[in-house]
């Protein structure tokens, strides 16, 4: 496992972390808000609506992910819905954690006690003032550590791209592996993995403790 | 003086108040007695808008409101809730401050200033900083209180202010909503205790159970 290897493969494997860097980033910009709205839509008392949302959740949580990035990459094209394939693992995903996300929050709305709401009530704060100013915030708390959960599978899962031809790092370190017939680059991706989830691990945690403040 | 009239509620087809009638005179106590289910906390959710009466009049000062209006004129009553329903992620003072705010649009120096005042009236001054989850039960209620009354409520109301504290807090509280009577506020006590509602009212209203009619 010489250095002059190692540093010879890394700038591929850097380049397929920036893929997996970006889906990252730009699923949970696209599924944090999207959880947020469909969560609000699950536990309002609007039927259809309910009915909708039910059906959306169940079957995203119901299908593995993989069966949903090559439906909507090679399937969509058939009703004359065309992605590029980056644009198609975003979508793909964003729909996918939003759901995850969606189920995670309607719990936590459903576990703020009532009174909450009728102490804001009687104090005279419209809805969205609630909903921002004594809501939001104590969700954001109860569901954090489920989400911080959901944010560490996504680092991982986003490898599932490689089902629709993307350069992702794992695939960069399988391409290197079968070309030099060595383990190392895929040592390596685990490495890099390994990184990336412990800097996760450590925002969210930075997360948590600024939350702590109260119980 | 708040008045309510004739004031009918059930739930799906129980009659819980019927022909209910309450005057609570300016700067006076009015004690709600009756045993538990007799409807004390239905009648209270119906004078504060957090159910609807089937039918019924509120009066204010002579002048009719409707207590699930959203305008600043319906804007009248004040609650303290049995068990006080503070907001735990918010500090003392943002409790307080919170609603005047963002409700009444009011600076927010001025509103902590205000603040300040109430929870040194009520014995708590210094505690602007801390939690909910930091004070006893008698201090959460008082916070409760200082709540309520920075909407400047023209009758603040309580739902068994005594049964979410220690027995030995009961003369506290006596002396809490005696204090406040004599600040000139006009209250609204809920209670079971027969003898707490003697110590702190001018005047008593018994409610009994509407079953046995139901039952006819
Ligand atoms: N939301 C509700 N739906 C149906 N019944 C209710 C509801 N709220 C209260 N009740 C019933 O109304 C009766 C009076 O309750 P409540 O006003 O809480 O009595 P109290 O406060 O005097 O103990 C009880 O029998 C209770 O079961
Ligand atoms: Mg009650």
């Amino acid at each position: 496992m010489s250095l002059s290897y190692i540093s010879e493969i890394l700038p591929s494997l850097f380049q397929g972390a920036s893929l997996t860097l970006q889906l990252f980033f730009w699923t949970l910009i696209g599924s944090l808000p999207l959880g947020i709205v469909v969560s609000l839509g699950l536990t309002s008392n609007i039927k259809p609506i309910r009915w909708v949302l039910d059906f959306y959740v169940w079957l995203m949580r119901g299908t593995p992910l993989l069966l949903q990035l090559i439906f909507v990459f090679y399937g969509l094209p058939i009703i004359g819905v065309v992605f590029h394939r980056y644009d198609a693992a975003v979508f793909a995903f964003i729909l996918n954690y939003g759901a995850y996300f969606a189920e995670i929050f309607r719990g936590g709305l459903q576990s703020i006690d009532n009174g909450q709401y009728e102490s804001a009530r009687v104090l005279r704060l419209s809805y969205w003032q609630t909903i921002r100013k004594i809501v939001i915030p104590q969700v954001v708390k109860i569901v954090l550590p489920s989400v911080g959960n959901e944010v560490i599978n996504l680092v991982k899962d986003s490898s599932l791209v490689y089902v629709i031809g993307l350069g992702d790092l794992l695939r960069a370190g399988n391409v290197a592996t079968s070309r030099d017939v060595t383990l190392v680059p895929l040592l390596l991706v685990g490495i890099i993995y390994l990184i990336l989830v412990g800097i996760c691990t450590y925002l969210l945690h930075k997360v948590e403790q600024r939350y702590s403040y109260y119980k | 003086m708040l008045e309510i009239k004739n004031l009918k509620k059930s739930f799906s087809g129980r009659v819980i108040l019927d022909n209910m009638n309450v005057t609570v005179k300016d700067r006076e106590v009015l004690s709600i007695v009756g045993p538990s289910g007799a409807g004390k906390t239905t009648l209270l959710r119906c004078i504060t808008g957090l159910e609807k009466a089937d039918s019924g009049e509120f009066l204010i000062d002579g002048q009719s409101f409707n207590p699930q209006g959203t305008d600043t004129s319906d804007s009248v009553i004040g609650v303290v809730f049995q068990d006080f329903n503070l907001f735990p992620h918010l500090s003392v003072f943002d409790n307080i401050t919170l609603a005047p705010t963002m409700v009444l649009k009011k600076d927010k120096n001025e509103a902590k200033a205000e603040a300040e005042n109430l929870l040194a009236e009520l014995g708590l001054k210094g505690k602007g900083d801390l939690y909910p989850f930091q004070l006893s039960g008698g201090q959460k209620q008082r916070v409760a209180i200082a709540r309520a009354l920075a909407m400047h409520p023209k009758i603040l109301c309580y739902d068994e202010p005594t049964s979410a504290l220690d027995p030995n807090l009961r003369r506290e509280v006596e002396k809490l909503i005696l204090g406040l009577k004599q600040d000139g506020m006009t209250q609204l006590v809920v209670t079971h205790d027969m003898e707490f509602a003697k110590n702190i009212a001018d005047d008593i209203l018994e409610v009994s159970s509407l079953d046995k009619l139901n039952q006819k």
